[in-house]
């Protein structure tokens, strides 16, 4: 089987417009999660988000791609012309029909169904714009990319809620690593911050006011956040021969189902996806030195990702470390694994483990090295980054340092 | 005679459990009338439907909550207080 390796990153989220900014943001421990700003905030009750500020279209997109670009699709292109741009390869050959890209959201243009809805609903209009069905659509995003780059190989979208980039990223993976791709562009977005997205949220009961706290005891539900990651996955011996600068190795996936509820987590499927990756990369638990966490900062979800992890690890797991990044730049839903892999590639990469914030009091549930509020120097070998999906669908990613 | 708050709010718990109204008694917890967590949340729904209320209630710590939900008969006061407070 081929080796796998990322040769490019890019994102935009509440911490940072590229990866150098959110890294630096990472590393600070600084918060992302503001005050939201949109029509309508008044009428929620739900405040704050990962909101990506100083958004401006117009500095990268003409007027005719706006009209066609809804947000999420938008933080996807400027991620992926990051990505591309740090991996210095280019489609329009041979390359590109081997080629393709797969991304995660779970709700596509979000702002795009509440904007139109809100026009024929509230304002009574009965004609909405042309562009409507393809700005909304789930794949749009990832047939822009496509269509930007001249990527011709394999292309879809992948829908799993809160673990929908993991899959995503995973099937680039294992397509690279089969040998049916030579390079995957993959990761995921979303944009959900407006008034419909948060009013959705709000009714689950689920959301914090103040803050997101995950593994703290006095923890009290999500934020959102909003943006886009996305990275080249490339065949190990192409990049090689190319001299491509190697950020990570990708070695290992895996994806399981709790089969049990729409809205609780199990531990034992959680588990069942940490120790699949961990075979599928040919990893010992004592090989992981750091775990992006879902994380979520929900009384259920902490609890159980970290029984979770203790037994998937045994001993070792009160050795290494586990953060949620999640306290910094919110809840990216579908696309929060790929913002997430930033971090696990700076702790590969630069030897730096990004803390979880707004860490106050120790829960003896989730009684596990979360790297609380302090960034720490650490040399790591391997990570994992875990994500647990609404619905019990959980997708678990390995990576290696080269 | 309009229904009563108390009434109201069992006819909603007990349509919620798939129950008879006479089944659901005032010292019930929803856990022994069979409600989960997403059951909770969608009879609290209901409540603030059928009374125009807003009920202070986070999933993640139910038992932190202001809302008490330990009993049937809790849940008929606090809904009784909400409405008497957000309606006078």
């Amino acid at each position: 089987m081929r080796r796998v390796v990322i040769t490019g990153a890019g994102t935009v989220n509440a911490l940072g417009h590229d990866v150098p900014s959110t890294c630096e943001a990472l590393r600070e421990g600084r918060c992302g999660i503001t005050e939201l700003d949109f029509r309508d905030v008044e009428r929620l009750a739900i405040r704050i988000g990962g909101q990506v500020r100083g958004w401006d279209p117009e500095a990268h997109f003409n007027r005719q791609q706006i009209a066609l670009y809804d947000k999420f699709t938008q933080f996807t292109l400027l991620a992926a012309r990051q990505a591309i741009g740090q991996s210095g390869l280019s489609f329009d050959g041979q390359l590109g029909v081997t080629s393709g890209v797969v991304l995660g959201t779970a709700a596509g243009g979000v702002n795009t169904w509440d904007e139109n809805y809100r026009t024929v609903y509230e304002e009574g209009k009965n004609r909405v714009h042309p562009f409507v069905v393809p700005k909304l659509m789930n794949n749009a995003a990832a047939s822009h990319v496509s269509m930007e780059w001249n990527l011709r190989g394999p292309s879809f979208t992948v829908a799993t809620a809160c673990a929908s980039s993991n899959h995503a990223m995973g099937q680039a993976f294992w397509l690279v690593r089969a040998g049916v791709a030579t390079v995957m562009v993959t990761g995921g977005s979303e944009s959900m911050l407006c008034f419909g997205g948060v009013k959705a949220w709000e009714g689950l009961r689920v959301m914090s006011k103040d803050a997101c706290r995950p593994f703290s005891a006095n923890r009290n539900g999500m934020v959102q956040g909003e943006g886009a990651a996305v990275f080249v996955f490339e065949e190990y011996e192409h990049a090689r021969r190319r001299g491509a600068e190697i950020l990570a190795e990708v070695v290992g996936f895996a994806m399981t189902a709790d089969a049990g509820d729409i809205v609780m987590p199990q531990a034992a499927g959680a588990e069942r996806a940490i120790t699949g990756a961990l075979r599928d990369a040919g990893l010992n638990p004592e090989d992981v030195g750091y775990i992006n966490a879902h994380g979520t900062g929900t009384a259920a979800n902490d609890k159980t990702e970290c029984a979770a992890v203790a037994h998937a690890f045994g001993h070792h797991a009160d050795r290494l470390m586990i953060s949620s990044t999640k306290s910094m730049h919110g809840h990216l839903i579908g696309g929060t694994g790929a913002v997430e892999l930033i971090a696990c590639i700076m702790a590969l990469k630069d030897g730096v483990i990004a803390p979880t914030i707004g860490y106050e009091e120790p829960d003896p549930e989730c009684a596990l090295d979360v790297v609380p509020n302090v960034a720490r120097e650490a040399k790591v070998g391997a990570v994992l980054s875990n994500a647990f999906a609404f619905g019990g669908l959980n997708a678990v990613i390995a990576l290696k340092r080269v | 005679m309009a229904e009563s708050v108390k009434d109201r709010v069992i006819r909603i718990i007990a349509e919620q459990a798939v129950l008879d109204v006479a089944d659901v008694k005032m010292d019930s917890t929803l856990e022994a009338l069979g409600i989960d967590s997403l059951g909770l949340v969608e009879s609290i729904f209901a409540i603030e439907e059928a009374f125009d209320i807003q009920v202070p209630f986070n999933a993640n710590n139910p038992k932190d909550s202001e809302f008490d939900i330990s009993s049937v008969g809790a849940i008929v006061r606090a809904v009784e207080g909400l409405v008497a407070e957000q309606h006078a």
